[in-house]
């Protein structure tokens, strides 16, 4: 049965796409400004064209009234509101989603959590926080400092993308390679419903019988309702971190390297890998003093108790010199940890100096294909004559192929999608999966029947109408489908002038 | 044919039916309707791959057969059960190890499941990679369910370094200031008189927070937890312990010697729970008359 059918079966109420109109009443308008103030709901003019796209390289949708606002009660207002004119919602945070999660189809009302940006409790003894969903991930960081306790997922957009996002999109990050992703932090969520119910799930205080909604909700990609208050957990910060660079003559021993340390039982804080472009443009452009003529760079933390840690970097070293590294530096102190990590969390920057466009990709495959998949994704590149560079979490597999390119360049986003396409199946015929930390937005949609069953995607159309069953949250986003948002039908292809 | 089509012929698409692990919880969310035929999933060890820190095996494998396979690569999963429980029986109760400080959360373990639904077919949710976000996560919904949305088949779990060292501590002392002042303890019980830390990791490590343990009051003990905690799972709430139960500090759990009440549910959760039955298992044939709902942690 196929999830669309299901969706029939089981609710015969839904509303057809063509129902959903495109004109945007006058009455919606106004009810949503009567429940959240003028001031909190825009419609036309730069509103319009900001909030139709994400960070990702798909063209813009079509939003109907953007709404800011600040309370679980204004969220569940706007929600009423979008099910009394039959129109469908989208949550979005910051926007920086790479798979076109937050592209409104229909219409959508679109609820920007960004005004929602207050950190609630902090309750140091319990080890948790609750947050609203606007607040920047890095401001969370900033702001539990010195405390001793810290909240662990820190994907590369911490400045800017906000917790409610990481929710949606069960975000990673370096150091969740030992800490877990988003999902393993997440102890509650506050979620206004689809059918504008307000529910909590979880407990910040500890573990709930019953179905685990808090874990089915996180990674939902606001196709499940709005997170309007999140208890995430805190983690003590470790008393002792070391972090580690070391640089290779061929990717292929740095990959080997990464899974000898795994294979040798431990499990740092972070592995990073950047390849030899990558290094080249960072150096260009941030100079951080990563060897120049390596052709690859891990970047390793070890984090806990000092003795733990020092034995663990005599370990990594020996066993990274035992593979063929060429050399290995241990930052001496905070300052150069924090040049060695300057590199890494800039790098995407970096590289947009380079061109003007570029389609950054996530797949994860299994730790110990990383040489023979890196391998077939220069190859790959070589063929659709494209420019590739890496930068990605090699402890848990999880790949970021670049490809940069210049929009403007006749032809070039077909060679670009194409070889994307490659790169993806390449990731599934190693025993990969889609998506590690991106999730599967609009852009991944039409790979899912790769990867699942007709019966596997009727599952998790399962899951999704249990929390939404008319599909008013976020549609055409995550499973793939018989309809498609209308005015974005080429979602396939990038546009001219691709975001950087 | 293979084991697992086996035991998806065997669930088959009609009347109640319910599948047996090593029956160590098996009253767990209430009794299982007499009318249900019971089946069991396979069992054995696919796959052990300690470099990938993997691990592929039948959901009816002993978690001691399992745990024993790890400990010869140094490893373990982030599961426990009493004696005889089985993998699959560990993830539908889905309740954390007695030190998921240190190791993390049963609902972290499943990467992947191949489980039969109730119309009989096998579906695959997850997969076998150590990250992964590619569409709903049915495996964190399935941890904790109780069988009542599919039946685990074949599983493919995270494993993780087994710590070189543990070592437990007790004595007279209010636990709270333990979870400060010690980096990550693994666990820390306090029955109202006595507190018991557990330390785990690298031996200089234990070594030297067990000395400082030593120094605010508490006594070396073994490697095994000094107390016996009671057999059922409770919510702890605010004020002093009853006499006989056993708190998990820093977390929500009591140990006590009588079962919990079924706990209150929000209706907005329950509506939920309610779609998520009916879409899963229109005809409430899969364990029936287990409720995830009736436990209270």
């Amino acid at each position: 049965m196929c999830p669309t059918a299901t969706k029939v079966t089981h609710c015969g109420t839904i509303s057809s796409d063509q129902n959903r109109k495109n004109i945007v009443p006058d009455q919606l308008l106004d009810e949503l400004r009567e429940a959240l103030g003028v001031e909190s709901v825009s419609f036309g003019g730069a509103a319009q064209l900001l909030y139709s796209r994400d960070s990702s390289v798909f063209p813009g949708g079509q939003p109907g009234p953007v709404c800011f606002p600040e309370t679980t009660v204004q969220v569940a207002a706007c929600v009423q509101a979008a099910i009394k004119h039959d129109r469908s919602f989208v949550p979005r945070g910051a926007g920086t989603g790479l798979a076109g999660g937050a592209i409104p189809c229909d219409n959508p009302v679109m609820i920007v959590t960004t005004r929602m940006n207050k950190i609630l409790e902090v309750n140091a003894e319990k080890q948790f926080a609750w947050v609203e969903p606007g607040v920047i991930n890095l401001d969370l960081t900033n702001h539990l400092r010195g405390t001793g306790l810290h909240f662990a997922p820190d994907p590369s957009s911490q400045q800017s993308c906000t917790i409610g996002g990481n929710v949606a999109n069960n975000s990673g990050g370096p150091h969740c390679l030992a800490y877990g992703v988003t999902s393993a932090h997440i102890l509650a969520v506050e979620v206004v419903l689809p059918d504008a119910s307000v529910a909590i799930f979880g407990d910040p205080e500890g573990p709930t019988g019953g179905y685990d909604l808090r874990g089915a909700f996180v990674g939902g990609e606001g196709t499940l309702g709005v997170a309007t208050r999140v208890a995430v957990r805190l983690t003590p910060d470790p008393p002792a971190v070391r972090t580690m660079l070391l640089d290779f003559q061929d990717v292929g021993t740095a990959a080997d390297t990464v899974s000898a340390i795994i294979g040798a039982g431990i499990v740092p804080a972070a592995i990073e890998m950047m390849d030899q472009k990558v290094i080249e443009v960072v150096e260009k452009f941030i100079k951080v003093g990563y060897p120049q003529d390596a052709a690859a760079v891990l970047i390793i933390e070890v984090d806990g108790l000092a003795d733990g840690v020092e034995h663990e970097v005599e370990r990594i070293t020996e066993i990274a010199l035992a593979c063929g590294t060429r050399t290995v530096r241990v930052a001496a102190d905070e300052e150069e940890r924090a040049r060695i990590w300057k590199g890494r969390k800039n790098a995407f920057g970096a590289i947009a100096q380079v061109k003007p466009g570029y389609y950054l990709h996530d797949t994860v495959i299994p730790r110990t294909k990383l040489t023979e998949v890196i391998n077939k994704v220069y190859e790959t590149a070589e063929r659709y004559d494209l420019l590739v560079m890496n930068v990605f979490h090699a402890g848990d597999g999880n790949l970021h192929p670049l490809l940069i390119f210049d929009p403007q360049e006749e032809g070039i986003m077909d060679r670009v999608l194409a070889a994307g396409e490659e790169i993806v199946q390449t990731s599934l015929d190693a025993g990969g999966v889609l998506s590690g930390e991106h999730g599967i937005g609009l852009e991944k949609r039409r790979f899912m029947d790769r990867l699942f069953s007709e019966n596997d995607l009727a599952a998790q159309a399962k899951l999704r109408h249990s929390f939404d069953p008319d599909e008013r949250a976020n549609p055409h986003k995550v499973l793939p489908s018989g309809s498609s948002c209308a005015e974005i039908n080429h979602m396939d292809k990038p546009p001219e002038g691709t975001w950087v | 044919m293979n084991a697992l089509e086996e035991f998806r012929q065997s669930v088959g698409p009609r009347g109640p039916v319910a599948v047996v692990g090593g029956r160590t919880r098996w009253q767990l969310g209430g009794s299982v309707d007499p009318q249900a035929r019971l089946v069991a999933a396979p069992q054995g060890i696919e796959a052990l791959d300690p470099s990938e820190m993997t691990v592929s095996l039948g959901a009816g494998t002993l978690l001691a057969a399992l745990d024993e396979a790890l400990a010869e690569h140094g490893q373990e999963v982030a599961l426990d059960g009493p004696p005889g429980a089985t993998v699959g029986g560990a993830l539908a109760v889905g309740h954390d190890s007695l030190r998921r400080r240190r190791i993390g959360s049963a609902r972290d373990v499943l990467l992947q499941a191949d489980y039969v639904d109730a119309q009989g077919e096998l579906i695959k949710a997850g997969g076998p990679t150590v990250k992964n976000v590619t569409g709903y996560d049915l495996c964190r919904l399935l941890v904790g369910s109780l069988g009542t949305l599919g039946f685990f088949g074949q599983v493919i779990l995270r494993t993780r370094p087994r710590p070189e060292a543990t070592r437990w501590l007790s004595g007279a002392a209010s636990p709270q200031r333990f979870l400060t002042e010690i980096y990550r303890p693994a666990t820390i019980l306090w029955d109202g008189q006595q507190t018991a830390v557990c330390l785990e990791g690298y031996q200089e490590d234990v070594e030297k927070q067990a000395m400082k343990l030593h120094s605010l009051g508490l006594e070396m003990s073994g490697p095994l937890c000094p107390m016996v905690l009671p057999p059922h799972r409770q919510r702890l709430t605010e004020g002093p312990l009853k006499s006989g139960t056993i708190a998990d500090v820093g977390s929500s759990v009591l140990y006590a010697p009588q079962p919990a009440e079924a706990p209150m549910i929000a209706p907005e959760v329950q509506r939920v729970v309610d779609r998520l039955r009916h879409q899963f298992d229109p005809e409430g044939r899969l364990n029936p008359g287990r409720n995830p709902q009736r436990m209270s942690t």
